[in-house]
C-alpha cells in the first residue's frame, strides 16, 4: 500500500521547481527553515518505544492485573498515550514533511488526508466489533442484579442517533478514544506543516498559546449523549506539534540543552518527585509526606487537558531516555526488541489490534473465568499476538516491495510513519 | 492496508472465538446457604457517625433513610433489596433499638437532581442517618466528573446541615459492563468527598469486586433469575450493617 501511494510522490508536479528552489534558498539565507535527517536512516528508537506504548495502552485497557504493574502511569503522571501522541507527530511530520518539500503542499495534503481516512476507517470497524459485542451483552444478559447498569444499552434504542454520533466521532465507548484524537490531529497536519516550513518555532509558538488559550477558557469537543471528549484536542495537539517540530530539526537544535548535565538534573528531580507523589496514592500512609499546600495547587492532574505536570513529565522521561539511549546503541538490533519495534512500526494496525484484543479478552474473562491466572495468561497472549501480527505484516510488506520494486523503483520511506503513508 | 488489517484482525478474532469455544463451561453455582465473609479492611473506617451513636445510646429510635437509584431495589422483589436486609440485620444485631429503615428510589436521576431534594426530603424524614447511594447514573451518562464532584459536596453539605449522619455508597461492581462504563472516576470522586466531610464510605464496589474474586458469587453469570440478586443484597445489608454498628462505636453494650 506504502509503495503504491509513494508512486506519486516520485513523479514531478507543476508548481514542484518552484517549491525546490524556494527550499534550496532558505538554509543558505540561514532561515530558521526545517530541516530533515538524511533518507533513509530509520529511527529505531521511535519505533522501540512507540511499540512499548501501545503494549502498555493494551495492558491499560484490560481489567487490572500482575502487569499493569509495570506500565509507567504507575510511576509518574504521564502514561503511554502521551509518547503515542508524541511519536506520530514526530513519524508523521518526518514523513509528509519530506513529501512537502519533495512533491509540495497539495500532494502532500492528498496524502495526509487518505491517511486520515484509513484511521477513520479503523476506527468505524472497532466501533463495529464494539457494536457486536455490547449487543450480545444485551440480549444474552437480564440479570436483575444490574437492571441499572444495563442502562447503558439504552442507546441501541435508538441505532439511528448513535452510529449517526459515532461516524461524527460524537460518540465515543469507554477506551475508544485515543483513534478520534489521532484523527483530527492529522488532519490539521497539512496546515501545521504548511507553518513550519515557514517558522517551526513560530508554529510551535501558536501551539502554546493555543493550549494556554483551552486551560484560560475552557475550550473543548462535546460528546453525546453528553460529556466531551476524553482527550482533548486543544489540549493535545501541543505533544503532536512538539513532536512533529523535534522532527523537523528541533530536535537537532536543542541537542545542546538535552546534553547539559542541568537539563539531567532537572529530569531526575522531576522524575523522582512524581514518582513519590504517586507512591502515595497506592499507599495511603504515605499521605502526610505531600504537603497539604502542594497537594492543592497539584490536584487534579487532568488528563483530559493533559495537565503541564503530565506534560513535564513526559519531556524528563525523554530527556532522559535521549541521553541514556543514544541512537546507535547496539541494544537496538537486539532480537530482544524487536518484538516492541516490530510492533512500533505498524502503530496503527497494532493498536487496532490492542483494542480489539481488549474487549475479546474482557469476553473471555466473561465467559470463562475471570481468576488472576487468566487476567495474565490473556494480557500475555494478547502481547504475542500483537508481535505475530506485526511479524505478518512486515513480512508481507517486505514481499510487497520486493515485487513493487521489481515493477517500478524504490519504494520510498513512508513506512516510517508506522505501517502507512 | 485496510484489507490487510482487517485480515489480521480477522484472524485474530477466530482466535478469541476458538479460545472462547474450547474452554470449559463454568459450572452453576447453586449453593443455598452463601458465604459471603468482607475482609476487615473493607469494612474499615475512620469516620465517625456521631448522631447514630448518641441515638442509640440515648434510646431513641433510628431512623435511617436510604437513597437511591435503581441499584438499590430488586425490581421484582422490593423487600429483599438490601435497604430492607439491612433493617433486618440491625434487628438482629441490635435488639433492643427501635430501627426503621426507609427507601427513597430517584430512578435514572444524576447525584446533581437528586442532591437536590435534599433540603425537601430532609424536612419530611428527619432521619438519624441517610446513606447515599449514588454514582451509577452519572457514570453512564457520562457526566463530567467535576460536575459531579460538585453534586456530591451540595448534596452530603445538605445532608449535614440537616442534622444527619452520612454514608455514602458507590457503585455496583459490574464485571459485564466493565468495558462499557468508565467507573473510576467517579469512585475516586466519592472516595475524595468522603474524605472531605469525613463521612464513611461504604465501598459497595469493592466489596462485591472481593465477592466476585473470591468465588462466593459469580458477577459475571448471565443468570436470568431473581435469586443471585437476592443474595448479593442480604449479603450487602448485613455488610452494611456491620459497617454502620463499627462506624459509630456501638460497642457490645448496646448490641446485647
Amino acid at each position: 500500500m506504502t509503495s503504491i501511494a509513494d508512486g506519486i510522490a516520485g513523479r514531478p508536479l507543476a508548481g514542484e521547481a518552484d517549491t525546490i528552489v524556494r527550499d534550496e534558498a532558505a538554509p543558505a539565507k540561514a532561515l530558521p527553515s526545517i530541516t530533515l535527517p538524511a533518507a533513509g536512516e530509520r529511527e529505531l528508537r521511535l519505533d522501540l518505544f512507540r511499540g512499548l506504548a501501545l503494549w502498555l495502552i493494551f495492558i491499560d485497557h484490560l481489567p487490572p492485573n500482575l502487569l499493569t504493574w509495570f506500565t509507567i502511569r504507575n510511576y509518574g503522571f504521564s502514561d503511554a498515550t502521551e509518547i503515542f501522541i508524541f511519536i506520530s507527530g514526530y513519524t508523521a511530520a518526518f514523513v509528509y514533511g519530506r513529501a512537502m518539500l519533495e512533491s509540495g503542499f497539495v500532494v502532500a495534503s492528498a496524502r495526509i488526508l487518505r491517511r486520515v481516512w484509513q484511521i477513520y476507517v479503523a476506527h468505524v470497524f472497532l466501533f463495529t466489533i464494539f457494536l457486536a459485542e455490547i449487543s450480545y451483552v444485551a440480549t444474552s444478559f437480564e440479570n436483575p442484579l444490574y437492571t441499572e447498569e444495563m442502562g447503558i444499552m439504552d442507546f441501541l434504542k435508538q441505532p439511528d442517533v448513535t452510529i449517526v454520533q459515532a461516524l461524527l466521532l460524537r460518540f465515543r465507548p469507554v477506551n475508544m478514544d485515543v483513534l478520534p484524537l489521532y484523527i483530527v490531529l492529522m488532519l490539521f497536519l497539512p496546515v501545521i506543516l504548511w507553518l513550519m516550513k515557514w517558522r517551526a518555532d513560530a508554529t510551535l509558538g501558536i501551539s502554546v498559546a493555543l493550549y494556554a488559550l483551552t486551560w484560560r477558557y475552557d475550550w473543548y469537543l462535546s460528546a453525546y449523549p453528553n460529556g466531551y471528549w476524553a482527550f482533548n484536542p486543544f489540549a493535545w495537539q501541543l505533544l503532536f506539534v512538539f513532536g512533529a517540530w523535534c522532527a523537523l530539526g528541533g530536535a537537532r537544535r536543542m541537542s545542546s540543552i538535552l546534553s547539559s548535565r542541568i537539563t539531567l538534573a532537572i529530569s531526575f528531580a522531576y522524575l523522582f518527585a512524581a514518582f513519590c507523589v504517586t507512591l502515595t496514592w497506592y499507599l495511603p500512609q504515605l499521605g502526610h509526606v505531600v504537603p497539604r499546600r502542594i497537594e492543592q495547587w497539584m490536584y487534579p492532574i487532568d488528563k483530559t487537558d493533559l495537565d503541564v505536570l503530565r506534560f513535564a513529565h513526559f519531556l524528563a522521561l525523554a530527556a532522559v531516555t535521549v541521553r541514556f539511549l543514544p541512537k546507535d546503541w547496539p541494544g537496538l538490533k537486539s532480537a530482544w526488541l524487536r518484538p516492541l519495534i516490530l510492533c512500533g512500526q505498524h502503530s496503527l494496525e497494532i493498536f487496532c489490534l490492542g483494542v480489539f484484543l481488549a474487549f475479546a479478552g474482557h469476553f473471555l474473562l466473561a465467559e470463562v473465568s475471570g481468576g488472576a491466572a487468566m487476567h495474565l495468561l490473556i494480557s500475555i497472549s494478547g502481547i504475542l499476538i500483537m508481535w505475530a501480527v506485526a511479524w505478518v505484516i512486515s513480512w508481507y510488506k517486505h514481499v510487497a516491495d520486493k515485487s513493487a520494486s521489481r515493477t517500478k523503483g524504490a519504494g520510498g520511506n513512508a513506512d516510517l510513519a508506522g505501517g502507512g503513508g | 492496508m485496510k484489507s490487510r488489517s482487517g485480515a489480521t484482525l480477522g484472524l485474530a478474532m477466530l482466535l478469541g472465538l476458538w479460545a472462547a469455544a474450547s474452554a470449559p463451561v463454568r459450572a452453576e453455582d447453586s449453593s443455598a446457604p452463601q458465604s459471603c465473609e468482607v475482609p476487615a479492611y473493607l469494612l474499615a473506617t475512620e469516620s465517625p457517625l456521631p448522631k447514630v451513636a448518641d441515638a442509640v445510646k440515648g434510646g431513641r429510635p433510628l431512623e435511617i433513610l436510604v437513597v437511591g437509584s435503581r441499584s438499590s431495589t430488586i425490581t421484582t422483589s422490593e423487600a429483599s433489596g438490601y435497604p430492607g436486609r439491612l433493617q433486618a440485620a440491625l434487628h438482629e444485631k441490635l435488639p433492643s433499638v427501635a430501627v426503621n429503615v426507609s427507601v427513597e428510589i430517584q430512578v435514572k436521576k444524576t447525584a446533581m437532581e437528586v442532591a437536590g431534594t435534599f433540603v425537601k426530603l430532609m424536612e419530611v424524614k428527619k432521619p438519624t442517618l441517610v446513606v447515599w447511594q449514588t454514582g451509577t447514573v452519572d457514570a453512564l451518562r457520562s457526566i463530567d466528573p467535576d460536575e459531579f464532584r460538585a453534586a456530591l459536596d451540595a448534596g452530603v453539605a445538605a445532608l449535614q446541615n440537616a442534622g444527619a449522619d452520612v454514608v455514602l455508597m458507590n457503585l455496583q461492581y459490574s464485571p459485564r459492563t466493565e468495558t462499557m462504563i468508565s467507573v473510576p472516576p467517579y469512585l475516586d470522586n466519592m472516595r475524595v468527598v468522603a474524605q472531605k466531610y469525613d463521612v464513611p464510605l461504604f465501598d459497595r464496589f469493592a466489596i462485591m469486586h472481593q465477592w466476585n474474586d473470591a468465588g462466593d458469587f459469580d458477577l459475571f453469570s448471565a443468570y436470568h433469575g431473581v435469586e443471585l440478586a437476592k443474595r448479593v443484597h442480604d449479603c450487602l445489608g448485613r455488610a452494611l450493617s456491620t459497617f454502620v454498628i463499627d462506624a459509630a462505636h456501638l460497642g457490645p453494650a448496646q448490641q446485647n
